[in-house]
């Protein structure tokens, strides 16, 4: 005789809808997701890793060009968004506490203000992006640097092929993670709908804590690059 | 708790602006990195959830990914750091 009782269970059991069944219970799906994360952001952190590298052994053999290079972009900016980022991060784990206290409001309130925040750091970032094309400061064919003074070297100037390879390293770092913020973008908008229609409650809110450490995650790589290429040398 | 490591990280970024106008010498860019660090850590302990982490593997994914980071950058850094004749 077929093992009814076996075969029954999951009829039988009282379980959440969300609960996958090669799960004992919710917390061990959460602690599962939330690991996998994790995992996938220690794949982010070589992915960056390798760019921070490149920029290191160029930084110290061309420190000179490095800091007349990184003294041509716009501190505010950079120190703008920095704050700008620093409150999505913190409007992100009010959206977190908010979907485990089944709030809904606060989460979608929380959600939204997050996706502006992240809007306006883009927005900031196509004016600075806008500036460099002007001052032809964009590696490539009409890249100019002449006369550029080296800090704390008087009368000694960049080299402009050296300063080239900052702003390449420039461009490619902060233009990656502004790929980041898109695609943040991307899973905050599901995480949106997924709030409006009601989705998350107290047992289930995984998404927004996954969707949470990744925004964290792009938060992080800025509060690095911030220093490292708007920061090299700026005391007068 | 999120507000008072909302106020440090701000605080922070302040500090590190600050910092970069003042003439240290060889010590800009440890200071600079030293309050990016802990800014990073802030984020990552509290706002990520670290520190309450219920599960032990996730500490070790993220111990894990920082020991193989500092290994490539620390590894990268005896050769390039090194050379006296470059």
């Amino acid at each position: 005789m077929p093992d009814s009782t076996v075969l029954g269970l999951h009829h039988e059991e009282e379980h959440h809808p969300e609960l996958l069944h090669h799960f004992a219970d919710a917390e061990q799906q959460r602690d599962a997701s939330s690991l996998g994360m994790w995992v996938f952001l220690a794949t982010e952190i070589m992915f960056f890793g390798g760019l921070f590298c490149a920029y290191l052994i160029y930084r110290r053999w061309y420190f000179g060009d490095f800091a007349a290079a990184s003294k041509t972009i716009n501190m505010g900016y950079g120190a703008t968004n920095t704050a700008v980022l620093i409150c999505s991060s913190l409007t992100v784990v009010l959206a977190v506490w908010a979907a485990q206290t089944a709030r809904r409001t606060l989460l979608i309130a929380s959600l939204v203000v997050t996706m502006l925040l992240g809007l306006t750091f883009l927005g900031i970032k196509g004016i600075e992006y806008r500036e460099k094309f002007v001052e032809h400061h964009v590696p490539g064919a009409s890249f100019s640097f002449q006369n550029e003074p080296i800090p704390g070297h008087p009368g000694q100037y960049a080299n402009p092929s050296h300063a080239q390879i900052f702003f390449s390293l420039y461009f490619v770092m902060t233009g990656l993670h502004a790929l980041h913020m898109i695609i943040g973008l991307g899973i905050f908008t599901w995480l949106l709908t997924m709030a409006w229609k009601g989705r998350f409650t107290p047992e289930y809110n995984t998404p927004v804590e996954i969707g949470g450490l990744y925004w964290h995650f792009v938060d992080i790589v800025w509060i690095y690059l911030f220093p490292l290429l708007y920061l090299i040398d700026r005391h007068p | 708790m999120y507000f008072a490591v909302f106020f440090a990280l701000l605080l922070g970024t302040g500090l590190t602006v600050f910092a970069a106008t003042l003439d240290l010498g060889r010590f800009n860019a440890p200071v600079a990195l030293g309050i990016a660090t802990v800014k990073a850590t802030l984020v990552a302990l509290f706002f990520m959830h670290v520190w309450h982490a219920s599960e032990k593997l996730t500490k070790m994914v993220v111990v894990g990914a920082l020991f193989f980071l500092l290994l490539l950058l620390g590894l990268t850094m005896t050769d390039y750091a090194t050379r006296p004749w470059s």
